[in-house]
């Protein structure tokens, strides 16, 4: 454990406060961060990591609140500026140049130099010598791009180091490695704590947390819950405190709201055995005309991946998917949308609107071949359509020739399940239907979710809201890492249920890893 | 959790004066290309020698029709999303295919019909159109790069079709068609004009339309609607394609003569200016037809005022260059707020 020999934290926040457009990202958020701790950073999304690393790395300014680093108040104005003070953040994907090789990669922007040339050789003898101290071996000489991912995240990180950082911030550095790959990072992780360097550790995988960190501080709603010794909580606490549930709460609270009663029907949409690489390990799921089927899960747990596959969005290795017991041939949306299987995406800006056009022109973008009549768009058939769902769905705004970038999140998100329900379909694939929205819009998409499921739509339900898929859902698939942990039917479906099975799964695999002897800390 | 939404609820008027139209980035994206066109004109009106005349409208009749009609086509590239640089090479393989079925036999053509060296000229340049759809929409090459490609190989091939001449064509029928005028109107114009209307209603009241400009506003968004987005694609560029050969027949007709090495040279880059100028998002998802006529007749207009005052070429090219600057630059505004 990091017992802090120091007085004083490496890096401060005080009260940091940021707001978007009236939207609170963070509210009065306080951190501290001791040198030689490694410090994880856990929240589902829109919980407001990254905007609390936007701030420390100067990609946002404060509206409110101080960054005090190294006993004094700083403002950076751009990631450069953290970065020579001495603050490295390493991404997700590596921000590095793949066709250059390994060794201009560690040295990129302040590359030796001699007689105003670059020190190419001076360059290979210091990489080299900097990845041999964190246990990393790859020909400097290679580009980049041909190494694979893992080795590059080392890279970057070895970049990161030898820049004499004195706070390194990891955002979700192991989302596309392998588990070798992890283990290798974190025993760097090790390292650095080991030379006094602050690490903060944002990442949504348990095991890692309660293998690599000494803290860990929660966020929800861009505010603080709590920051605590790793060693003080357990998994099914820190589950709970990410969800917002508290686990006394859970008991007595289930009501059922589901269509329910049909269960007995054929499947209407079926899924066996779905893989594909580091994404879905081996899922399969039926759905039943007028039943909703939750995918609970934490982030990255492989829901949204499972949505896409059943969709035809994202192709799998192997397995198959069934509409009305016929397996589907073409792994295409447009395929999936002729047979019925609509689904509302995840993100609605990047991939459901598009923001120039209208709200007529939205909702009715997939159904426009039975809107028109030899090619030419019947206005009079759009009219009625776009009032109708208009009107049902009680979307408020000037008209139908308002632009969507215009409405906001809660209409934005009806027009696109107008755009859906125009489709007359029977499997809808909801994933995060009720993100983002006013709560009075979002009461208004759940009871329209469950009036549709009555009707004998079969519903496949995402939700990072534990309640919303324990309230709504007849079945549920319990997902992580891509794989199904197991399903809860009807009067097993309970939070606590759900982040019991969440929490057991992942306990297991420390101890598998504990076993094998790869832990660092 | 980077919402920006509720920033961009800027209606028409935020103007404090409600007596003064309300001048924002958007206003003027909206009508900027009217109100410069508008100004130019009336400059003219009152500083130029001989404008009030008709033979200035006459002028610029018969000087645009081309550069319009490769435009339209490179209008419905940008929308999607996409560039076609090869337009200029395009109009060079249509007028040397047209060149050499209509050129007499004993100068190495093959004399053919005026209706059938017309149809392969627009053949040619449908081809060279799908080439570019296929590499693009199917293939996944960057539409930049992908017509790059023909934009330095088409005029080689073109040259090639006519082993390199000149073809000087001497057909009643095709002068008529670059000379010819119905109630003082020049016939290439009419044309360009009816192309427009086509383009338009192409663009407004199709399924194709819709599809091709929500493809440029939101790919993903769209292959997840189930449009059929490489069928749009492939289209998007055989039309633009088509254009630009009819864009190259009309060239040769007026010139009378087919020359492979000066035919569209360099329009694609007037054509992309004019679009530009015309107030269309060279990122894709908005498509302005009136704007982009606007665009290429204000371009022109700019070229013969500076002529007539005898200022010379290069500061022409200056005064262009100042115009899409401005007309990013407004892009440019108008897309932070959004």
């Amino acid at each position: 454990m990091a017992a802090p020999h120091e007085t004083a934290p490496t890096l401060s926040v005080q009260s940091a406060t940021k707001r978007f457009a009236g939207v609170t990202a963070l509210d009065d958020v306080s951190v501290d961060l001791w040198p030689g701790e490694v410090h994880a950073l856990v929240g589902e999304n829109g919980a407001g990591k990254s905007t609390l690393i936007k701030l420390i790395t100067g990609v946002y300014q404060l509206d409110a609140g101080e960054v005090r680093y190294r006993g004094g108040v700083v403002h950076f104005h751009s990631p450069r500026d953290a970065q020579r003070a001495g603050i490295q953040t390493i991404y997700q994907e590596v921000h590095l140049a793949p066709q250059l090789s390994v060794a201009r990669n560690v040295f990129l922007g302040r590359e030796p130099k001699k007689f105003g040339a670059l020190d190419l050789r001076r360059m290979q003898r210091d990489s080299v010598e900097l990845l041999r101290r964190y246990g990393i071996v790859a020909d400097v000489r290679r580009p980049l791009g041909e190494l694979g991912l893992g080795v590059q995240q080392m890279v970057a990180v070895a970049r990161a180091v030898s820049a004499d950082a004195t706070v390194v911030i990891m955002d979700e550095p192991t989302s596309s490695l392998e588990p070798r790959e992890v283990d290798k990072l974190l025993e760097v992780v090790a390292l650095l704590k080991e030379q006094g360097v602050a690490i903060v550790y944002v990442s949504h995988k348990l095991e890692e947390i309660f293998r690599a960190c000494d803290k860990v501080t929660v966020l929800r709603d861009g505010k603080l819950v709590s920051t605590t010794l790793v060693s003080e909580l357990n998994r099914r606490q820190l589950i709970s405190r990410m969800l917002g549930r508290d686990v006394v709460d859970l008991e007595n609270e289930r009501t059922q709201l589901g269509g329910g009663g049909a269960i007995a029907a054929e499947p209407v949409l079926e899924a066996k055995h779905m893989h594909r690489k580091f994404v879905l390990d081996d899922i399969s799921l039926v759905v039943r005309p007028g039943e909703v089927v939750g995918l609970a899960g934490l982030l990255g747990s492989g829901r949204s991946e499972t949505a896409k596959a059943l969709f035809g969005a994202l192709p799998i290795d192997s397995g198959s998917v069934m509409v009305d017991g016929t397996p589907m041939k073409r792994h295409t949306p447009a395929s999936r949308l002729r047979h019925g299987v609509a689904m509302l995406p995840e993100d609605r800006k990047a991939e459901g609107l598009i923001p120039g056009m209208s709200i007529r022109d939205n909702i009715g973008l997939a159904s426009l071949d039975q809107l028109s009549k030899s090619g030419f768009v019947s206005r009079r058939k759009q009219a009625e359509i776009v009032d109708v769902f208009m009107k049902r769905l009680r979307i408020k705004a000037s008209g139908p020739d308002q632009l969507v970038r215009e409405l906001s999140g809660g209409n934005q998100q009806k027009v696109l399940l107008a755009r859906l329900l125009c489709l007359n379909p029977r499997v809808l694939l909801l994933d995060e239907p009720t993100r983002g929205i006013d709560v009075g819009a979002k009461a208004e998409v759940q009871a329209l979710i469950a009036e549709l499921a009555t009707k004998g739509l079969a519903v496949v339900l995402i939700s990072s809201e534990l309640e919303e898929i324990v309230e709504g859902s007849d079945t549920v698939l319990v997902l992580r890492d891509g794989a199904a942990l197991g399903s809860l039917f009807g009067d097993e479906i309970s939070e606590d249920a759900i982040m019991n099975m969440i929490a057991g799964a992942a306990a297991e695999q420390t101890e598998q890893a504990a076993q094998t002897g790869v832990v660092a800390s | 959790m980077t919402t920006t939404t509720d920033a961009d609820k800027l209606p028409g008027g935020v103007s404090g004066r409600s007596w003064l139209p309300a001048v924002d980035a958007n206003w003027i994206r909206e009508r900027g290309v009217y109100v410069a066109l508008a100004l130019l004109t009336i400059y003219n009106v009152i500083f130029t020698n001989h404008f009030n005349h008709y033979s200035s409208l006459e002028t610029l009749m018969s000087q645009t029709p081309a550069v319009l009609i490769v435009s339209l086509g490179m209008l419905m590239v940008i929308g999607t999303g996409g560039i076609d640089l090869s337009v200029g090479a395009t109009m060079a393989i249509a007028a040397a295919v047209l060149g050499i079925m209509v050129a007499a036999t004993d100068r190495g053509g093959h004399n053919a019909s005026l209706t059938v060296a017309i149809i392969l000229a627009l053949l040619a340049g449908l081809a060279v159109g799908i080439f570019n759809g296929v590499v693009i929409g199917v293939v996944g090459v960057q539409p930049i790069v992908a017509t790059l490609s023909l934009l330095v190989a088409g005029r080689g091939i073109a040259l090639v079709i006519t082993s390199g001449h000149l073809l000087e064509l001497f057909r009643p029928g095709l002068s008529k068609i670059g000379r010819g005028q119905f109630a003082k109107v020049p016939y290439v114009m009419i044309i360009a004009l009816v192309l427009l209307v086509l383009v338009t209603i192409l663009m407004r009241r199709t399924t194709f339309g819709y599809r091709s400009v929500a493809i440029g506003g939101n790919l993903p968004a769209s292959v997840l609607a189930g449009l059929p987005v490489r069928r749009t694609i492939i289209t998007v560029y055989a039309l633009c394609g088509v254009l630009a050969a009819i864009a190259g027949v009309l060239a040769t007709a007026r010139l009378r003569s087919a020359d492979p090495s000066y035919v569209g040279l360099g329009l694609e880059l007037n054509a992309i200016t004019a679009v530009v100028v015309g107030g269309s998002a060279l990122s894709g998802g908005k498509v302005r037809i009136l704007g982009t006529f606007a665009g290429v007749v204000l371009m022109q207009l700019l070229t013969t005022t500076l002529t007539s005052h005898n200022i010379p070429s290069s500061a022409t090219s200056m005064a262009q260059a100042v115009i899409i600057v401005a007309a990013v630059y407004i892009q440019r505004t108008s897309a932070s707020i959004e």
